[in-house]
């Protein structure tokens, strides 16, 4: 579905990203993880189109996203930290949003509206907010279109254990309808339940990209956490 | 982009240019002087209010812009709609502030023109704010540089062009300065307005090269174009830097 | 018959004992002014009724009292000088003068006085002639409440309203004048006096002055004239109370003055003029009591001038309220009030206890280097003239006034 080749980015002298080339498919549950700074973010920027590669390419269900915009109607993207129009009301973001992706083309999904209890608050203004309702908002809005491709950024990062729990169900219930699911977290044992795939990058360069069952095999760890531990320490498979 | 009109800040400007034109106005015994003193809010205070409440509107919007930019949206219309947004709002509000007023007081060309110079120049320096705002990431930095650009518009370049005056008082300037008045859209605009109000007779034999210019409906036209293109072409600089900007 | 009429006439009316009135009209026994003025004797009378008279050039040629009755026409079809005065001691009263000749070559006017003294012109009215009134080599001649309209649209084709040329002890009192190349024309005129008249869109001066010593002029009125009143290389000018109002325009000035020495202005109202008064060569001038409002410039005094006196004058609402040339300054300015003084006055004597220097930074600037006007209103001109306030360093550090007023004066 989504297919990078020798994508390349550099931030100054910074090489953000180092000829990454990565294949994500459909139904996967994809865990992208690595210590700070070592390009999660970027990549994911790049797959949504916000940062322009200075080489290579990627593509979206076999188009060039370079030079499209519309394959972003099959994503849904909850950013690492979510800031909104401060005068909007949770209500118009939501409608706005919806004009936007003009509705219609997708039945709405408004499960995490529902379970995160927004349809409360939607007079109230975004800049009262606090930080973990701001993310619920963010994480409702990534899911609301139904999209085929879900990319969430440190998604329970700010979020109370049972809006957490919420979250992570709605990700699992979404992986079961076959849905590609890019998650970036620092959170190992958050993943573990969820994950079918690991991305570990270091540095902008991407070391590896295995199964699950793989990487167990691997390093001969059963829980994930110690499996990207010994990894780390050997530094290099 | 009614988030820009609900924000407390346009509102109190309106309020204070609303305020300020009816002093203005009050003050004075004729309208043509009030037309004059308004002449300095449109020349001063609009330029730097645009500027900067553009600026720090946009970088205050960056991570919208992010969440935009990851939407099914072309990054043209995304741009082009905040520049538009301001654009509408901060015209809005000098219509509101200083149109009406002066429509009350002086009801004729002259007034039409200020009101089409005033929204003028909010554009341009929306479109000049857009710019900077794309090219620098930093945003106390960004902030700076707009407040710089409005100096460099309202002072340094009249400071140099003073500067030229002296270096070159032996040669005939006044054509040259037509040229010159170009480049800066504050200038032009003043001296666009300067021109339909009577004390266009103090500027002597500049004035009158000026006038035999920008009387004329030629004339007109080519400022009114001139300006049009600094509205444009910050506007489209700044959309192509959006286009390949990483967010 | 005619003939007739005009030998019996002859012999009748002196017996009849109206020796010194002649009556001329269309119902009358005399049709024509050239054939009244024909049978007059020097001291006649010659009354004209209302009618329209189209006889060319008049020539008066001895002394008569020419009075016209609820103001006949005379028209001088485009063509002639209409009234031509070549004796001392006439009156022409009451006439209404239309379209003179008009000639590159030679001065046509509605009235024109050769060479003669005591001659009073009074109560008529011209309506496009070339010249209006025009005296040369006069004395002791009056020209009174007349009324002169051109219709000019290029200097070079039009004349002076009252034209005074090599003339003296003349007075011009009550004129109203509107639209001449120049209202009043004043040259080599000696002790005479201009007194209560209105001049008004004239093409050039409202009053053109020169080579004219010992004159007064007063309680003038002169409004939206092309270039306001020029008053040139002269001595012992008195100019009271008159008003300049409204002389607008690239080169306009409501006084200019050139070369003028031992003179006064005073009592004057300057309004909203582009240069209020400009002064060249002028020296041992005093400007007392006049008012100075709106002006772009209230005075411009070029470094040419000295001895200039200019005190207990009301500046307000002027753009610049003075400019100069230079930076020596051999005048003085006492006071005065200055709408953008902003001193105090401590002890409360009424006279600021700082001085005002009434000479900007900018106006300087402007002086220097005319092209920098397109700078005129614009920030930084602003911000030098503050700067020049708290620093002086371009404008001249004797023109100041010492002792500026601290309210506005009642004049």
């Amino acid at each position: 579905m989504i297919i990078a080749s020798s994508v390349t980015k550099q931030f100054g002298k910074l090489k953000a990203l180092n000829n990454v080339s990565l294949k994500c498919r459909q139904g996967e549950c994809i865990s992208l993880i690595g210590p700070n700074g070592s390009g999660k973010t970027t990549l994911i920027k790049c797959i949504l189109g916000m940062v322009i590669p200075n080489s290579g390419f990627i593509t979206f269900n076999n188009k060039n996203i370079a030079k499209d915009w519309l394959y972003r109607d099959e994503i849904g993207y909850m950013p690492q930290i979510g800031r909104y129009p401060e005068n909007m009301t949770i209500g118009q973001l939501l409608a706005m949003m919806k004009d936007i992706r003009n509705t219609g083309i997708h039945e709405v999904d408004e499960d995490l509206i529902q379970a995160f209890q927004l349809t409360g608050m939607l007079n109230k203004r975004m800049r009262t907010l606090s930080g973990g309702t701001t993310q619920k908002v963010s994480a409702a809005l990534a899911f609301l279109f139904n999209p085929s491709v879900l990319i969430l950024d440190e998604p329970t990062a700010g979020l109370d254990p049972i809006s957490s729990e919420i979250l992570k169900e709605k990700i699992i219930a979404e992986k079961q309808k076959g849905k590609l699911i890019l998650i970036t977290s620092h959170i190992l044992s958050d993943l573990n339940d969820l994950v079918s795939e690991v991305i570990y990058m270091q540095d902008g360069n991407l070391l590896f990209h295995k199964s699950i069952d793989q990487l167990r095999t691997d390093t001969g760890e059963e829980k994930l956490t110690k499996a990207i531990a010994s990894v780390m320490i050997k530094g290099n498979l | 982009m009614t988030d820009i009109l609900r924000s407390k800040i346009i509102l109190i400007y309106t309020l204070i240019l609303l305020i300020a034109t009816f002093c203005v106005f009050g003050l004075e015994d004729n309208a043509s002087k009030g037309i004059l003193s308004v002449l300095n809010i449109i020349l001063i205070v609009l330029p730097l209010f645009s500027i900067i409440f553009s600026t720090i509107y946009i970088y205050n919007s960056s991570e919208f812009i992010e969440l935009l930019v990851s939407q099914p949206l072309q990054r043209k219309t995304i741009w082009l709609s905040f520049l538009i947004g301001l654009a509408i709002a901060l015209s809005l509000s000098f219509i509101i502030g200083v149109g009406i007023p002066i429509l009350l007081f002086q009801l004729n060309i002259i007034g039409f023109l200020i009101i089409f110079v005033g929204v003028v120049l909010s554009i341009i320096f929306v479109s000049i704010a857009l710019l900077a705002a794309v090219q620098i990431r930093d945003k106390a930095k960004g902030i700076g540089i707009a407040i710089l650009l409005w100096i460099y518009f309202s002072i340094l370049f009249d400071g140099l062009v003073l500067f030229l005056l002296f270096q070159f008082a032996d040669y005939p300037l006044e054509k040259p300065m037509l040229l010159v008045s170009a480049l800066n859209p504050i200038d032009l605009a003043r001296i666009l307005l300067l021109l339909q109000l009577d004390v266009s007779a103090m500027m002597g034999y500049t004035g009158a090269i000026f006038k035999d210019f920008f009387g004329t409906v030629t004339g007109l036209i080519i400022s009114c174009f001139v300006l049009m293109l600094w509205s444009a072409i910050p506007m489209y600089l700044s959309v192509i830097k959006f286009n390949k900007k990483d967010l | 018959m005619k003939l007739y009429l005009i030998i019996a006439s002859l012999f009748i009316l002196p017996k009849f004992g109206f020796a010194n009135i002649i009556q001329v009209g269309p119902g009358k026994s005399i049709k024509q002014i050239k054939t009244g003025i024909q049978f007059a004797k020097s001291g006649d009378t010659v009354f004209v009724h209302p009618g329209f008279y189209r006889e060319g050039n008049i020539v008066i040629a001895k002394k008569i009292y020419l009075k016209g009755i609820k103001f006949p026409v005379l028209d001088g079809e485009n063509k002639f000088e209409i009234l031509s005065i070549k004796a001392n001691g006439s009156t022409i009263d009451g006439f209404k003068l239309i379209h003179s000749g008009v000639s590159n070559l030679e001065d046509y006017a509605g009235i024109k006085m050769y060479d003669c003294r005591d001659v009073t012109i009074q109560n008529n009215q011209l309506f496009d002639t070339y010249f209006g009134i025009y005296l040369q080599y006069g004395k002791n001649c009056i020209i009174r409440n007349n009324t002169t309209t051109a219709y000019y649209k290029e200097e070079q084709q039009s004349g002076n309203g009252i034209h005074c040329w090599k003339s003296d002890s003349i007075l011009i009192e009550g004129n109203h004048i509107v639209g001449h190349r120049d209202g009043i024309y004043f040259e080599f005129v000696m002790h005479s006096t201009i007194k209560g008249n209105y001049s008004e869109h004239n093409i050039r001066y409202g009053l053109h002055f020169m080579y004219s010593n010992d004159d007064t002029y007063l309680s003038n009125t002169f409004f939206s004239n092309g270039a306001g009143v020029a008053v040139m290389y002269s001595h012992g000018v008195h100019m009271l109370r008159n008003n300049f109002r409204e002389n607008w325009g690239d080169a306009a000035y409501g006084l200019l003055l050139k070369e003028i020495s031992d003179s006064y202005i005073k009592g004057n109202q300057f309004n909203k003029n582009t240069s209020g008064i400009y002064m060249e060569g002028v020296s041992r001038v005093k400007v007392l009591g006049n008012n100075f409002f709106n002006n772009g410039w209230a005075m411009k005094i070029q470094a040419s001038c000295m001895e200039v006196d200019i005190a207990r004058n009301n500046f307000m609402g002027n753009t610049f309220d003075v400019g100069t040339n230079g930076n020596l300054v051999l005048n003085r300015f006492k006071n005065n009030y200055w709408d953008k003084y902003d001193g105090y006055d401590i002890n409360k004597d009424h006279v600021g206890d700082i001085p005002y220097r009434p000479v900007s930074m900018y106006s300087m600037i402007v002086e220097k280097n005319p092209p920098a006007m397109i700078l005129f209103r614009s920030f930084i001109t602003s911000l030098l003239d503050k700067t020049e306030k708290i620093i002086p360093s371009l404008t001249p550090i004797s023109l100041v006034d010492n002792f500026p007023l601290m309210k506005m004066l009642n004049q």
